[in-house]
């Protein structure tokens, strides 16, 4: 479904090269995960496959169900049924959280070629699956992300996930900032949604988110590539011995 | 010998205006604004209060006609019931107005020249009190000419809002000067909108009594060469509430000012405008000033404005805390969005405090659209426009905001939407 050919990016300002060749593919159905120390590039990747402005991808390809996304902007591409949960969801005052859902919903349908969803519908839905999130009436009330905890924040994307029913999903750091309780139902929030049909990558620096969204295929990255592909081992290797031992193997 | 061309001087065409009119009650206050405006003169690029602004254009001669905007086109505020009081040309107009009798209320224009009006003591009064510290030559020049105006006096409960609406057919000048005096504890909500002429000037005096409100929605716009000098000047007595948003669109020179004057304890002023401008040729104004003469009152000022391809905005504001003015409350915002960077957003707030138990507040900011927020938006399937449309709608919330009634802050963020598509065209 997602398939990442030899991928090299730099950043447009600093000339700097961050992706260094990034090969990876994720089948429909199948969730991987991507673990790496900071500053490897992850966070990149997901900006890159979003259509983050800021870089310049100098070689490789990027296809979504066949389709060249890198030739799409942002809004093309979450209509062709991308969405990346942000490692940083951005606060966005003077915007209500409703409006902004229904208005991205309706996007999408729209780019589709679909039916614009009803109201009544749309308040359904939001409604049923906010409260799975624990996500109360007032905090869809308020503006985007303003004064949410970090936790909430990070159900807020889920909840967004769960109303566009992207075809792939990428999480960025998911986990970061969250507490026991939150990061369980963020993880069942995750788990939800995973059916035939959609891909999950999950970036994570630490082994416990994915003691709760279990994935099908681990990649070490380090310095710009996936260094090492694995099973759900990998990541309790990176748990028990931490990133230097695997990085030193194989370098 | 050659024949020089006489410049045109607006205080000599006033001098004659004022001299061959009797205009019955009001005449005596219009000789003496002539009498401040000799001694003032107009307004210049050199004086600090038209820093930013220049008043060539607001003060030349004769105008050439432009296209007309009719009636419909010029009530934004058509699905609402209220009370109209149509301006065409600068004349009051009985067939597209409303039956002016209502409860509670009594409604007259300017232009009735019998001897005996209640506004005769009100007629120009807070316009001469205002000419200190700074003069204000085009409202003494509005007093002294002014062909018409709405009068209202609230003695009750008034069912709805009255609208005064300005057309415009023939004419390129309005000079309109409208009194509004609020009796203890009664409110009334006043609409203002229309083109009224390529060029006006306008004046409002609110006297709001012990306990009273008013709350005045005004939107300019749909005229894409509007030139207009506005005063509203306003003074407030004990517990009185004052309230007043600006939506401004498009036209050419705006120049609104706001002159309100707290004199009785435990009052408020809120004054707020939203704005909107494309192109060069667009240069909004607002200039505000604000005095606190009582005790406990507070003031509010919000002033948004989305500015590009070249456009200018400028706010001066001024919060004056007079002395013995304690417990003052007073707050000013003042913000500029710039979609481009050719855009220019000029702002001189300013605070004189004589008073020590005060808690003032003032800032301004110039920016543009975030981008952090804008990709978050496109990366969940909304157009770049329209993304960048919500965040400006969501910069100019808090300035609507101010406005209570929410249908009528609805149909404000329905125009301001409108705008922004139709910039896409
Ligand atoms: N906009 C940027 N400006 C400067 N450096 C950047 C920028 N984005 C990423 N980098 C650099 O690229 C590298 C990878 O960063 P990032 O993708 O955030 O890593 P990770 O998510 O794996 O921690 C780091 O060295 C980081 O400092
Ligand atoms: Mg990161």
């Amino acid at each position: 479904m997602l398939e990442i050919k030899d991928l090299r990016v730099n950043l447009e300002d600093e000339n700097k090269e961050i992706l260094k060749g990034v090969d990876l593919s994720v089948e429909a159905g199948k969730v991987h995960a991507i673990m790496g120390p900071n500053g490897s590039g992850k966070s990149t990747l997901s900006y890159v496959l979003s259509g983050k402005d800021g870089y310049e991808v100098v070689g490789g390809s990027v296809k979504l169900d066949g389709l060249d996304i890198l030739e799409m902007e942002p809004e093309e591409r979450a209509a062709a049924g991308l969405f990346l949960a942000f490692q940083y969801p951005v606060e966005i005052p003077g915007v209500g959280n409703m409006t902004f859902l229904r208005t991205a919903v309706n996007s999408q349908r729209k780019a589709r070629g679909e039916d614009e969803i009803s109201a009544t519908d749309f308040l359904k839905q939001v409604r049923e699956r906010a409260k799975s999130l624990q996500i109360d009436a007032e905090m869809l009330k308020r503006p985007v992300n303003v004064g949410f905890s970090g936790g909430e924040k990070k159900r807020n994307e889920i909840l967004q996930m769960a109303m566009l029913e992207p075809r792939m999903c990428i999480l960025d750091e998911t986990d970061s900032g969250l507490d026991v309780d939150a990061m369980k139902l963020v993880a069942e929030g995750v788990n939800a949604l995973r059916d035939a049909g959609r891909g999950f990558l999950v970036i994570t620096h630490y082994q416990r988110l994915l003691d709760h969204i279990k994935p099908d295929v681990v990649h070490i990255m380090a310095n710009g590539k996936i260094v090492k592909t694995g099973g759900p081992e990998l990541a309790l290797e990176v748990e028990n011995n931490g990133y230097s031992e695997i990085l030193s193997e194989v370098a | 010998m050659a024949i020089k061309q006489q410049k045109f001087d607006p205080i000599e065409d006033a001098t004659f205006q004022v001299a061959n009119k009797n205009r019955g009650w009001s005449q005596k206050a219009r000789e003496g604004a002539l009498k401040r405006l000799s001694t003032m003169g107009m307004p210049s690029r050199r004086d600090e209060y038209w820093k930013y602004t220049n008043p060539t254009e607001l003060l030349t001669e004769k105008l050439s006609v432009s296209p007309v905007v009719g009636l419909e086109d010029a009530n934004i505020f058509s699905e609402l019931d209220a009370l109209k009081i149509v301006f065409c040309d600068g004349v009051f107009n009985p067939d597209l107005s409303d039956d002016l009798a209502a409860e509670n209320i009594i409604i007259s224009r300017l232009e009735e020249n019998g001897d005996l009006h209640w506004a005769k003591n009100y007629y120009g009064l807070l316009e001469e009190k205002a000419q200190r510290p700074v003069s204000r030559s085009l409202a003494a020049l509005n007093t002294a000419i002014a062909s018409d105006g709405a009068l209202i006096h609230v003695k009750g409960k008034v069912e709805k809002p009255i609208q005064i609406l300005g057309i415009r057919n023939n004419t390129a000048e309005a000079i309109l000067h409208h009194v509004i005096k609020v009796e203890k504890d009664c409110s009334i909500t006043l609409l203002e909108s229309g083109p009224f002429a390529k060029r006006l000037n306008s004046v409002m005096e609110v006297f709001l009594d012990e306990g009273a409100s008013l709350e005045h929605i005004r939107a300019q716009g749909r005229d894409h060469d509007r030139l207009a000098v506005t005063h509203v000047f306003a003074d407030i007595k004990e517990n009185a509430k004052f309230k007043s948003f600006t939506l401004s669109a498009n036209g050419m020179l705006t120049r609104n000012e706001c002159v309100l004057t707290l004199s009785g304890d435990e009052c408020a002023a809120h004054v707020a405008g939203a704005s909107v401008g494309d192109g060069k040729s667009f240069h909004h104004d607002d200039t505000v000033f604000i005095t606190h003469d009582a005790v406990a009152c507070e003031s509010r000022q919000v002033f948004k404005k989305v500015l590009r391809n070249g456009a200018t905005g400028v706010f001066q504001g001024k919060i004056l805390v007079k002395e013995g003015a304690q417990k003052t409350d007073g707050y000013q915002i003042s913000q500029s969005l710039l979609l481009d960077e050719d855009s220019q957003f000029l702002a001189k707030p300013e605070l004189e405090i004589y008073a020590d138990d005060v808690a003032c507040s003032h800032g301004s900011t110039s920016g543009a659209i975030d981008e952090e927020a804008l990709f978050y938006l496109c990366s969940r399937g909304i157009s770049k426009n329209d993304a960048a449309d919500m965040l400006t709608l969501a910069f100019l919330a808090e300035a609507v905001e101010e406005i209570e009634n929410d249908k009528i802050a609805d149909i404000i963020v329905e125009k301001i939407s409108a705008w922004l598509s139709r910039r896409r065209n």
